[in-house]
């Protein structure tokens, strides 16, 4: 089953000072690397900080975008892991490993695979069916 | 079969639905990888029960034969329902139901309980649906009853079940006994939330059980069966605890449902054969050296009970038991626990030197039994305007209405 874990802290790397963001990075590089070897790894990346976050909303046909995130919050998402896990327990096991979680926390979502998913077609990466042409 | 010999089956099925249902039910879960399919086929085998037993006797195992009855019926019902449901979703149902030998190994049911409690108390789901999950799907009451002893709406408390089974399945909130690196946590977690459902029933008990579930009685059952299954020396000790603090059920409210202090109440009513078990059960977990915080509370519940009359308690012992208590668990309340008994070691000067302490630090500046306490001893120190004001704080903290009758008849007393 596919977990999302999403990295929630109050700074990032870019609001780091330089010798933090190194300690960081090698703490995150190292992480990852085990993350591959013991087959947990699906996807991850860093998100940039939250000032060049955009919101965008449709209402009644109107596009209206405003700057920022949608929640004001103190802390925001610095980046995510897809991962493999058998069940939550084992979910938490690899989330609690995340160095941010040591800083700021980690949210772990069950990511949907079911009859819906498939109906969608989210789990194939291109379109089964040829796009009508206009 | 004679009428009479089939209302003896019917009598033999209802005794094993008592015994048995809820260990059923939790390898069922197992079997199915489902709360709610796990139920139907409870119903179903207990239904099969009552049709087969009365013409084929009683099999020599009601348990594996309840197990396998309501597994096959859980599988009856898929096949019914694949012709409706995406075949590959059934397909996995099924094969999850049918069986390797392992799956009904001797060992792997006597845990099925342990893994539906572990389930039930997973720190992913929020207290609340904790306490409603292990009362509901554990001990077997009905959602009116747990909502009528928590004096919330069935249907808040139904739908805090459904939503905590459809997190356990969509999450995937494994059914196991967690491994022993995070046992101990996890039986943590366990552990309150039996303590909280005791409490509850201790605080509220209306003594109105034909309505209202026994919270208190349902607490002691789970930490029985908790007991037997994962003798740990906390678990032995919560036990004791409740057992101890339940042996004065019947001394510590008047017929009119007054509050009566422990130093008050007749001792002859507490309950002799509770206090034996309690205490048997706190030397063995003493005995272990494994001591934690249910332990100690419950050595000086033991203590308490042990003492003929209020006078001749071992307040030196008790005193030494909140000394440790308050070093593996150093919480305010701990520490107001003990200056109690440092007043009744010392006298009542010696214990409001501390509880002044702790107010100033403000930690307690809202626990209406800090106040009580302060007054109590302000009122035996003859100093009645510092009592009083004490007693006033105490009652305007105060909810329940027996602690308000309790302080307001103390408030009378220091007034005159």
């Amino acid at each position: 089953m596919k977990y999302l874990c999403l990295i929630c802290a109050e700074t990032v790397m870019e609001t780091m000072t330089e010798a933090e963001a190194a300690r960081q990075y090698r703490e995150y590089a190292a992480f990852t690397d085990d993350l591959k070897r013991n087959g947990h790894f699906i996807s991850a990346n860093r998100l940039r900080p939250v000032d060049t976050a955009t919101t965008v909303r449709v209402r009644n046909g109107q596009v209206s975008v405003t700057d920022g995130p949608f929640a004001e919050t103190k802390e925001q998402f610095g980046g995510y892991y897809v991962i493999e896990a058998r069940d939550l327990n084992e979910a938490i096991q690899v989330a609690a490993k995340i160095p941010g979680a040591r800083y700021g926390c980690v949210e772990i979502r069950p990511i949907a695979e079911d009859a819906q998913t498939r109906a969608l077609g989210f789990d194939t990466p291109h379109p089964v069916m040829p796009r009508a042409s206009r | 079969m004679s009428t009479n010999e089939t209302g003896l089956v019917r009598e033999t099925v209802e005794a094993v639905y008592r015994d048995e249902s809820r260990r059923v039910f939790a390898t069922l879960i197992r079997l199915l990888g489902d709360f709610d399919l796990a139920e139907e086929a409870l119903h179903d085998a207990f239904g099969a029960a009552l049709d087969q037993w009365p013409r084929e006797g009683v099999p020599a195992n009601p348990r594996a034969w309840l197990v396998s009855a309501g597994r096959f019926k859980a599988i009856d019902a898929m096949r019914r329902r694949a012709r409706f449901a995406a075949l590959d979703d059934v397909t996995e149902q099924i094969e999850t139901a049918t069986m390797d030998a392992e799956s009904l190994d001797d060992q792997t049911i006597e845990d099925d309980p342990l893994r539906l409690i572990f389930t039930c108390c997973h720190p992913a789901l929020g207290p609340d649906a904790q306490v409603a999950l292990t009362l509901r799907e554990v001990c077997g009451l009905t959602t009116e009853q747990i909502a009528h002893a928590f004096l919330i709406p069935p249907s808040t408390l139904a739908q805090r079940i459904v939503r905590a089974k459809a997190k356990i399945r969509d999450a995937r909130i494994p059914y196991q006994v967690p491994a022993s690196a995070e046992l101990p946590e996890r039986l943590d977690a366990v552990l309150r939330v039996i303590y909280l459902v005791f409490s509850e029933g201790y605080t509220t008990s209306s003594g109105d059980t034909l309505i209202c579930a026994d919270l208190s009685t349902e607490a002691i059952r789970l930490g029985r069966l908790l007991v037997d299954l994962l003798p740990e020396p906390e678990v032995i000790g919560l036990l004791a605890l409740m057992l101890l603090h339940d042996s004065r059920r019947a001394a510590r409210t008047s017929p009119s449902g007054d509050l009566i202090l422990l130093e008050d109440q007749n001792r002859a009513l507490w309950n002799r054969a509770q206090i034996a078990e309690g205490t048997r059960l706190v030397e063995q977990a003493l005995a272990s050296r494994r001591v934690g915080p249910y332990t100690l509370q419950a050595a000086i519940a033991a203590v308490h009970a042990g003492a003929p009359n209020a006078n001749t308690t071992d307040w030196p012992q008790i005193v030494g038991l909140y000394d440790v208590l308050w070093r593996v668990e150093p919480s305010p309340v701990i520490e107001l626990n003990r200056a109690v008994a440092m007043a009744m070691r010392d006298g009542p000067e010696a214990g409001l030197v501390l509880i002044d302490a702790i107010l100033a630090r403000g930690d307690l500046a809202e626990y209406r039994l800090a106040h009580a306490a302060r007054a109590d001893l302000c009122r035996r120190l003859g100093r009645t305007a510092e009592a009083r004001t004490s007693y006033e704080r105490a009652l305007s903290l105060t909810r329940q209405a027996p602690e308000r009758r309790f302080l307001e008849r103390r408030l009378d007393e220091v007034e005159k």
